[in-house]
Formats: C-alpha cells, sequence, structure tokens
C-alpha cells in the first residue's frame, strides 16, 4: 500500500507556555526564541500510522510539507522515522497562504505522485488548529475521507477506519485511493533510531515550487486565500483567584467544601 | 445577491439537535443584526418535526433535504445535500456546529462550495461598518485568539463549538415555513461503509452532561488515583470525572474522558482541577465553566490564573479531606 502524508512543521507547543510569540501587526504565529521548530504532533501520528501499515502489508511511504526551507528539518526527521522519500513544497508563492490555498498546493503536488492508494494526514495543526486542510485536498482530488480517526490500517485492498464520537467511535470501511486523518489516540509515534538518522542525512530532498507543480498562481498562497486575519492577539484573563488557606492540606481541603457550600454551588 | 443567515440545523435522532439550538440562537442574533432571515437547513429522512422546531427555535424558514441515503451521516452524502441547498437558496453566511458530525462536514462543504470557513469559532459577530461577520476564533490551542473575516467568497462559513453560545429559547407561538428542497445523491458517490458504532463504556453522569466535573492530570503518575480518588468524591457529588490530554496520551484513562482543545468541551457549574497544570489545550474543554477550582502543588501553575478558587496543596491529601466534608454537607 502506498501511502503519502502530509506534514506542517509548526512551532514547538511543548515550549515554555511564556515564551509563545504572534506578530499582531503582521498576524503571525511566530517561533518561540531559542526553541527549534517540530513535526506538527498529529503529522507524527500519522506518519507513526504509516509506518505500521507498511510494516503489515509493504508499500512506500512519501512524506509532504509545505513550507519555507527550513522545513526540510521536519521531512529529514519523517525519513529518519522510516519514510523512504520526501518532498518540500517551497515557493515565495506560496507564502502566507489559508486553508483554501494550502489544500490547492498540496492537492496538486499529490496529484504528481504516479499511484497512491492512502493519504494520511494529521487531524490538525497545532499553530492555527484549523483542520481544514485534510478535507480540501480530499474534495480537490475528489476522494472519500474519514477525519479524526483513533484507528487506521489496511483491510482487504481497502482501508479500515475509527473515527472518533463523543461517547464512542464508528468503524468505517474505505475504498483506495482514500484520505483518512489522524488523532493522537491512535498511536505514539516512535524516535528516530541512530540509523534511521545517518541514512536520512545521506538522502535527497526535491523541492517542488509553483513551476514544477505547473500549478495556478491565482490559486496559491495570499492570493488564493479566501480568508483573511483581521485581528490576533494573546488573551489575558482577570486572575481573581481566591486561595484557600490552611495549616494541613486535610485542613484546606474541609474549607474548600465549606466555601463551596457557602457560595450554593454545592 | 447571498442573502440570509443560514444554520446547518443537525437531527440528532430525529430530533433537532442541542447544537442546532446553539445555532439557532447564534444565527438568529447575527441575522437580526443584518436585517435578514434566518434560515434552517435540516437534513436527514424524517425530519419534518425537526424542521418545524428550528421554526420554534428562530428560525424564518426551514429547507428540509431529505433522501434515504441521508438516514445516517455520511461525509459524501451530506455534503452533497448542502451543497444544492446552499446553491439554491444563496445564503449570505452559513453556520456548521461542531459536533462529531459538524466538525466533518464544515471543511468538506467549504471547500465544495469554494468559499472561506473559520473553525471552531467561539463568538461570532456583525461589523457594523462593513457588514462582514467577524469570527473569533482560539489558535496554538487557546494560546492567542484570531479574528477571521471572508470578504470575497460566499456563504461567509464558521464552524462553531459548542457550549458556547446560548441556545435559542422554545416558542412555539414562532411560525415559518417550512420548505422541501429536492436532493439526489448520487449513489456511485457513496463508497465509504460505516460497519458498526461502538458506544463507550461509562457509568454514572455522562462528562457532557454533568453539572459537576472532578479531573486529574498528568501529577497523577498512573490510573490509580481516578478510581480510589476522583471516582468515590465524584459519585457523592453526582459529577463526571474528566482528565487531562497528558493522562489520556499515558493510557492512564480511556480516550472518552479528556476534556480539552481535541477531547470534550464541559462546561459545568463546578470544574475541579487536580494536578493540571491548566495547558491552553485543557482550557480550551473547560474555560467555560460556571466555576473552576484549582488543586495543584505548583503555586506558579498557570491554571491559578483561570481559577476562580484555588487549592495549592497535594490533591491526595485535600481530596480525600473535601469529599468526607462534603458527603457530610450532602446528607
Amino acid at each position: 500500500m502506498n501511502i503519502i502524508v502530509t506534514i506542517k512543521q509548526v512551532p514547538d507547543p511543548e515550549a515554555p507556555k511564556e515564551s509563545f510569540r504572534i506578530d499582531a501587526e503582521n498576524k503571525l504565529i511566530l517561533n518561540p526564541a531559542n526553541v527549534e521548530p517540530v513535526m506538527n504532533g498529529y503529522d507524527e501520528n500519522a506518519l507513526e500510522a504509516a509506518l505500521q501499515i507498511k510494516a503489515d502489508v509493504g508499500g512506500q511511504i512519501t512524506v509532504m510539507c509545505m513550507g519555507g526551507t527550513s522545513a526540510s528539518r521536519a521531512l529529514k526527521q519523517a525519513l529518519a522515522m522510516g519514510a523512504d522519500e520526501a518532498i518540500l513544497l517551497n515557493d515565495k508563492a506560496f507564502e502566507n497562504a489559508d486553508a483554501t490555498s494550502t489544500a490547492y498546493v498540496l492537492s496538486e503536488a499529490i496529484k504528481k505522485v504516479e499511484s497512491y492508494d492512502l493519504i494520511l494526514c494529521g487531524r490538525q495543526a497545532s499553530d492555527w488548529d484549523l483542520a481544514q486542510v485534510p478535507s480540501g485536498i480530499a474534495e480537490y482530488l475528489r476522494l472519500p475521507s474519514v477525519t479524526a480517526v483513533q484507528k487506521v490500517e489496511a483491510q482487504d485492498g481497502g482501508v479500515r477506519a475509527e473515527r472518533l464520537l463523543e461517547d464512542g467511535y464508528e468503524v468505517v470501511d474505505l475504498p483506495t485511493p482514500c484520505l483518512v486523518t489522524v488523532s493522537n489516540e491512535t498511536n505514539s509515534p516512535r524516535y528516530p533510531t541512530l540509523k534511521g538518522i545517518m541514512q536520512a542525512g545521506k538522502k535527497k530532498i526535491p523541492t517542488w515550487d509553483l513551476g514544477e507543480l505547473g500549478a495556478d498562481a491565482a490559486r496559491v498562497g495570499s492570493a488564493g486565500a479566501l480568508t483573511t486575519i483581521s485581528k490576533l492577539e494573546i488573551p489575558t484573563f482577570d486572575s481573581k483567584c481566591e486561595f484557600i488557606e490552611g495549616d494541613t492540606p486535610e485542613e484546606m481541603g474541609v474549607k474548600l467544601a465549606l466555601r463551596l457550600r457557602e457560595l450554593k454551588i454545592i | 445577491m447571498a442573502q440570509g443567515v443560514m444554520v446547518f440545523a443537525e437531527v440528532a435522532h430525529g430530533e433537532l439537535s442541542a447544537i442546532a439550538k446553539e445555532m439557532l440562537g447564534t444565527g438568529r442574533r447575527l441575522a437580526d443584526a443584518l436585517g435578514e432571515p434566518l434560515q434552517a437547513a435540516v437534513v436527514g429522512k424524517g425530519v419534518g418535526d425537526a424542521a418545524q422546531e428550528a421554526i420554534y427555535h428562530g428560525a424564518d424558514v426551514a429547507y428540509t433535504a431529505e433522501n434515504d441515503a441521508l438516514a445516517q451521516y455520511q461525509t459524501m452524502s451530506y455534503t452533497d445535500a448542502m451543497e444544492t441547498v446552499v446553491k439554491q437558496i444563496e445564503p449570505n453566511i452559513l453556520l456548521v456546529g461542531m459536533s462529531d458530525n459538524g466538525r466533518d462536514l464544515g471543511p468538506r462543504l467549504a471547500f465544495r462550495l469554494h468559499t472561506g470557513m473559520a473553525s471552531d469559532c467561539v463568538n461570532l459577530t456583525i461589523n457594523a461598518d462593513s457588514k462582514l461577520m467577524e469570527a473569533t476564533r482560539p489558535v496554538s490551542g487557546g494560546n492567542a485568539t484570531a479574528t477571521v473575516v471572508i470578504e470575497n467568497a460566499r456563504p461567509q462559513m464558521a464552524t462553531v463549538r459548542g457550549k458556547t453560545s446560548e441556545p435559542a429559547v422554545r416558542d412555539d407561538s414562532r411560525s415559518g415555513s417550512v420548505e422541501a428542497i429536492a436532493v439526489e445523491i448520487d449513489a456511485a458517490s457513496l463508497t465509504t461503509t460505516v460497519v458498526e458504532r461502538v458506544k463507550a463504556e461509562s457509568e454514572g453522569v455522562r462528562l457532557e452532561d454533568a453539572d459537576i466535573v472532578i479531573s486529574g492530570g498528568r501529577g497523577f503518575k498512573g490510573p490509580d488515583d481516578f478510581h480510589s480518588i476522583l471516582e468515590p468524591c465524584a459519585k457523592t457529588l453526582n459529577g463526571a470525572v474528566g482528565a487531562s490530554r497528558a493522562a489520556v496520551d499515558e493510557g492512564w484513562v480511556p480516550t472518552q474522558m479528556q476534556v480539552g482543545l481535541t477531547g470534550k468541551i464541559v462546561s459545568p457549574k463546578l470544574y475541579i482541577a487536580c494536578a493540571i497544570s491548566g495547558a491552553a489545550q485543557h482550557m480550551a474543554g473547560c474555560g467555560y465553566s460556571k466555576t473552576i477550582v484549582a488543586v495543584n502543588r505548583d503555586p506558579d501553575a498557570p491554571i491559578y490564573q483561570r481559577a476562580n478558587i484555588g487549592v495549592v496543596g497535594d490533591y491526595t491529601k485535600i481530596i480525600p479531606a473535601f469529599h468526607k466534608k462534603v458527603a457530610e454537607l450532602l446528607q
């Protein structure tokens, strides 16, 4: 089963909260100082799912990332984890894309891949939390899709996925080719091995630009965006926390109960 | 010209869903601000009663799209049906609630309609000058807030997070028309099959319905304290037990207990967070609770910036003492 995994490089969500930075003027989420950007966590889950399917039934894994040249870092990590090929989609014209123009570029790139059975994506990217791009790729390629799954596996020439529901899950069978988005419940992504890192270092990562894709310049980057961010800010909260004091934790527990009763909350 | 505020009025088990009522409440407010009608799109099979309920909940007109192939939600069939309705009515705004199905349908439909969409919004308003919808949404797991506008495409679409807006109040003296829109579903496009639906085992009060939720996080170091400390306390309070993503990722508790951005969004009267640091990802799921109590050993934990009441200390001692006193008080 040949699998394409789309990934994004994002500011490290595990970076200390105080280091979170934005450019309010230009409406950008910035990378924190001295913290290297990382592969989006849900995309790591998607890649791990691809690697497990490959271990089960064989095949080829191609990873694609739209981003600046620094995003080759995330692609190197994907190769080190075990992906077979990595492609960087990079062009000045791709910058400041929204979900619409990002999905367009990724779908045009996927069209260039000779044969694939399954596209796996993370359920959303942890910077903008849109959860739109995978559905856009599926729509542009006219593929059946299932979003936010806790399990995905190859089965009898097709794909079986478990879509998360509020009170459980549903089991969905899809024909190939199809697109599935993966949630963090699916697996724990592996760490690259030393051997994997060595091998990844030797691999070339081709860059595809607008010309290479033969895509419509009016539909990429900011030119193809349909949404505009009019304001970006860091919310502030009134910190009016009332602290329960006490000499022992037990005393504080009792006082908490009494205070909540006093406030008629319990 | 595109006119009207349309709401995807989701039907669950033959009835107008709770989230549809929230969308109708929000939609009514936007429609009034624009002086445009509120339209409900009711998709499914046998949805006449739900359409009438949508009128009672504020819609001026309800459009039903019925077909045997729409008996249960499937991405393709529902996208096809909504595409037909939207292309015929040409609304100015289209709102979809972030239910299990809405969060899947919204993006696919936006791309089908070649329009822009703001995801997972927590507030929607109409700009008095431009008359455009301004959609506010948390980004980076809630670390920042973005306002999104869609200038050059219609309808202006938004998916809206549950429990962030007041549901419409039912008024059965309201009148409005219910109109059927014929939808054809191309059977050849329905290539996916739902094999089965599996309900997660859960005891007691459902997390999303509970008035009181008590949650545990990374500081628990294992599953044991969920069972021995939180569960008895929740039982006494007639509440439910939740968890942070850290506790779920560690495998201590099942996914269905996760409160947060990618888990459940709860807004109980009382939310007690034990050994939870208060990452934006978690607060996205409980930030709208009426009262938040934080129990954490670290006095500098970010949760105290969002909590109404804080208890700095060891939850393994505080909660059992709290529980014992609560049991006394409730007797």
